[in-house]
């Protein structure tokens, strides 16, 4: 928490203009329309979407097979005690983190590069 | 210090002896006053207390106020974060919910995981690049001040009122049976430790209680399923084998049991839990604690690690339970001839399978920390819930709708700490009203409001040029009134709390038709809306788009 930069968020908000996009900007038409910043944004929508739909898949695929086929998800693994659902179940939670790492891998590297591209470019 | 360690000392010995006296008193135990856990919880309240009093002297300004100055690491606000979201009830809850049942409890678990990877591929970097201190800033950026401020303050206060309820009542009925305290008293020191944190410490002292209690809750925790295993030789196989072997149910709770008989049922939980974290204020408040997109990003991905670690051991407790409880009687009120029902007569309940477990691993002083930890985790969530509910009240109808952003930032902060002190009171009061309700569905109902009226008007807003005000209020509103009025008729309440013979909506969950219901109204409304002020909200979404895809003017600590 370094003090100087508290003052900077700390500033009150102009309230004349109430509503903060209500100012245009001459800047964001020529941002809008660099490849750059088309790119990252058709990049990262797309990346999101799947990650989004892989997240919801998994977990009401999970969430049917116990509404569905209970009886698949009490076969046993390799003759012992812990069901096939068990697994399943564990499987989510650690799916859920791996995508989390995974979008976080892929904007740390590639979606930031082209966002420092897009600043660079648009003289930010 | 000597004093406070002589007590401690004093107040365990006392204890082991309360505890000596063995299983026929079972009532007794239960009111007996627990000295070791009041000692470790005098202990985390003084060192809040201290942090607050640190915190309060470094918040001058309305940014250290509602979001800790930005300067909150991604680490510290993933911790933050996990203590934010890891209640008593899901600690207590899930163990228990393990205990009676076995792999059901892991439904719950995912649900309560699943939602975080969505607000993180969404929600969170934009929230962040747009917002300043609510979500209603980012939800309201190019729509109307008022009406959205509105729809998202009251979205706001309906999710925190039944979220505390639900959080008072079970910390004073929680309190009663841990530490032998009367329901009142513990309702009312849970009020006014809330009141002091938020209303002198604001978001930093509120982020230092959540960090504390993250880290005692994951430590007890990890401690106590590390215990559990080490007895079966790090083998969950052997643990399971041994918990079929003991429990009533067999081998059935290794499959899918009634917990979810129908499927549309299910799949209502599931979006209920997925998308109401979406849709948390106080969760969705963290993100304006660190400095830009790419920290508030790695905090979700560190906090859905902290989060998925924990409901995994909270099965390992569950099941620990039940093979090292069930088969001893010391844990059971007994019947006549000395039989009990291993599923019903543990004492306390079962939601105190992970408390009674802490003795059987740890002993007495175990006991009394993880007692002080659910203490101190009702804390943290409350405090939490406060801080965003006294936010809405100031930042949002107050700053916004009533002084129409004509106010100075200190007479914000001052009323945002009144507010604090309002809700505290209110609180206390609700919780000693509700005593005796049944206050189970209210959670569910605080996940079903926020995915049906935060989630679906902040989504829009950001993600669809086409929304307008009009169709964001309609929606919010639909969302909001539909949600509460499904749950109204649900079984839970339609039968339960005012007795009537069958419910007149079948489904306990509302999410997977209120939800939908949101998103589909403020799509309509929005097409529908044809006036020049729609017409400026959708030309305005470019500038909007902009800064929430690249942060390119976004509010913060980071200079570039």
């Amino acid at each position: 928490m370094s003090g100087s930069t508290l003052g900077l968020r700390g500033g009150t908000a102009p309230p004349p203009s109430r509503n903060a996009a209500a100012a245009v900007d001459p800047q964001i038409d020529r941002i809008v329309r660099t490849p750059e910043f088309q790119q990252l944004v058709a990049e990262r929508t797309r990346f999101g979407l799947i990650l989004t739909i892989l997240m919801l898949v998994v977990y009401f695929g999970f969430i049917g097979l116990i509404a569905f086929d209970k009886s698949l998800l009490a076969v046993k693994v390799g003759g012992g005690t812990a069901s096939l659902g068990l697994f399943m179940g564990v499987f989510v939670i650690l799916f859920a983190f791996a995508l989390t790492g995974i979008y976080v891998a892929r904007a740390n590297t590639r979606f930031d590069t082209l966002s420092a591209a897009l600043k660079r470019s648009v003289g930010r | 210090m000597n004093r406070l360690l002589l007590g401690l000392t004093l107040a365990a010995i006392v204890a082991s002896g309360a505890y000596a006296a063995g299983p026929d008193l079972g009532a007794v135990t239960q009111s007996a006053t627990n000295w070791p856990a009041i000692g470790m919880f005098l202990f985390f309240v003084l060192l809040t207390l201290g942090i607050t009093y640190k915190a309060a002297k470094g918040t001058k300004s309305a940014a250290d106020f509602y979001a800790a100055g930005g300067g909150i690491s991604a680490g510290t606000n993933a911790l933050a974060i996990a203590g934010d979201y890891m209640s008593a009830a899901s600690f207590l809850g899930i163990s228990g919910l393990v205990y009676t049942s076995g792999f059901d409890g892991l439904i719950y678990s995912t649900g309560f995981l699943v939602g975080w990877p969505i607000v993180l591929f969404l929600i969170a970097e934009r929230l962040r690049n747009l917002g300043k201190f609510t979500f209603a800033d980012v939800a309201s950026f190019r729509l109307d001040q008022t009406s959205i401020r509105i729809i998202s303050a009251v979205g706001t206060l309906v999710v925190v009122a039944f979220y505390l309820i639900a959080q008072m009542v079970g910390a004073g009925k929680l309190i009663q049976l841990l530490f032998g305290l009367p329901y009142l008293y513990a309702v009312i020191i849970v009020g006014i430790l809330m009141i002091v944190y938020v209303a002198f410490g604001g978001m930093k002292a509120t982020t230092w209680v959540q960090v504390i209690k993250a880290c005692l809750l994951l430590g007890g925790a990890t401690f106590m399923a590390g215990a559990v295993l080490f007895k079966y030789g790090f083998n969950p196989e052997t643990l399971f084998a041994a918990s079929v072997q003991v429990h009533p149910k067999g081998d059935a709770i290794m499959a899918p049991g009634g917990l979810v008989s129908n499927p549309v049922e299910a799949i209502s939980l599931g979006v209920g839990l997925m998308f109401g974290t979406a849709g948390l204020p106080h969760i969705l408040m963290r993100f304006f604690t660190v400095s830009d997109a790419q920290a508030a990003r790695k905090s979700v991905f560190y906090a859905t690690g902290l989060i998925g670690y924990f409901y995994i051991l909270t099965f390992i407790i569950g099941f620990g339970g039940i093979a090292l409880l069930m088969s001893d009687p010391s844990y059971f009120k007994l019947g006549a001839a000395g039989t009990f029902d291993k599923l019903k007569d543990m004492i306390g309940g079962t939601n105190m399978v992970a408390v009674n477990l802490a003795n059987a691993v740890g002993g007495p002083y175990f006991l009394g920390f993880i007692s002080a930890v659910a203490f101190a985790t009702i804390l943290a969530v409350v405090a939490g819930l406060t801080l965003a509910g006294a936010s809405a009240i100031s930042h949002d109808l107050y700053a916004q709708v009533i002084a129409r952003g004509r106010t100075t930032e200190k007479h914000e902060v001052n009323l945002s700490k009144l507010s604090a002190v309002v809700i505290g009171l209110v609180a206390i009061y609700l919780g000693y009203v509700f005593e005796n309700q049944n206050v189970a569905f209210m959670v569910g109902l605080a996940f079903a409001v926020a995915a049906s009226c935060n989630f679906p008007v902040l989504a829009m807003s950001i993600l669809w040029r086409g929304t307008t005000t009009w169709g964001a209020l309609a929606g919010g509103l639909v969302g909001l009134i539909s949600a509460v009025a499904m749950v109204v008729l649900s079984k839970a309440v339609w039968v339960v709390t005012f007795g009537n013979a069958a419910p007149i909506f079948p489904y306990d969950n509302p999410a997977l038709f209120s939800m939908p219901l949101a998103f589909a109204t403020i799509w309509v409304v929005s097409l529908m809306d044809r006036s020049r002020r729609g017409q400026r909200e959708r030309a305005a979404f470019e500038a909007q788009f902009v800064r929430s895809e690249t942060g390119i003017g976004a509010s913060g600590a980071h200079a570039h």
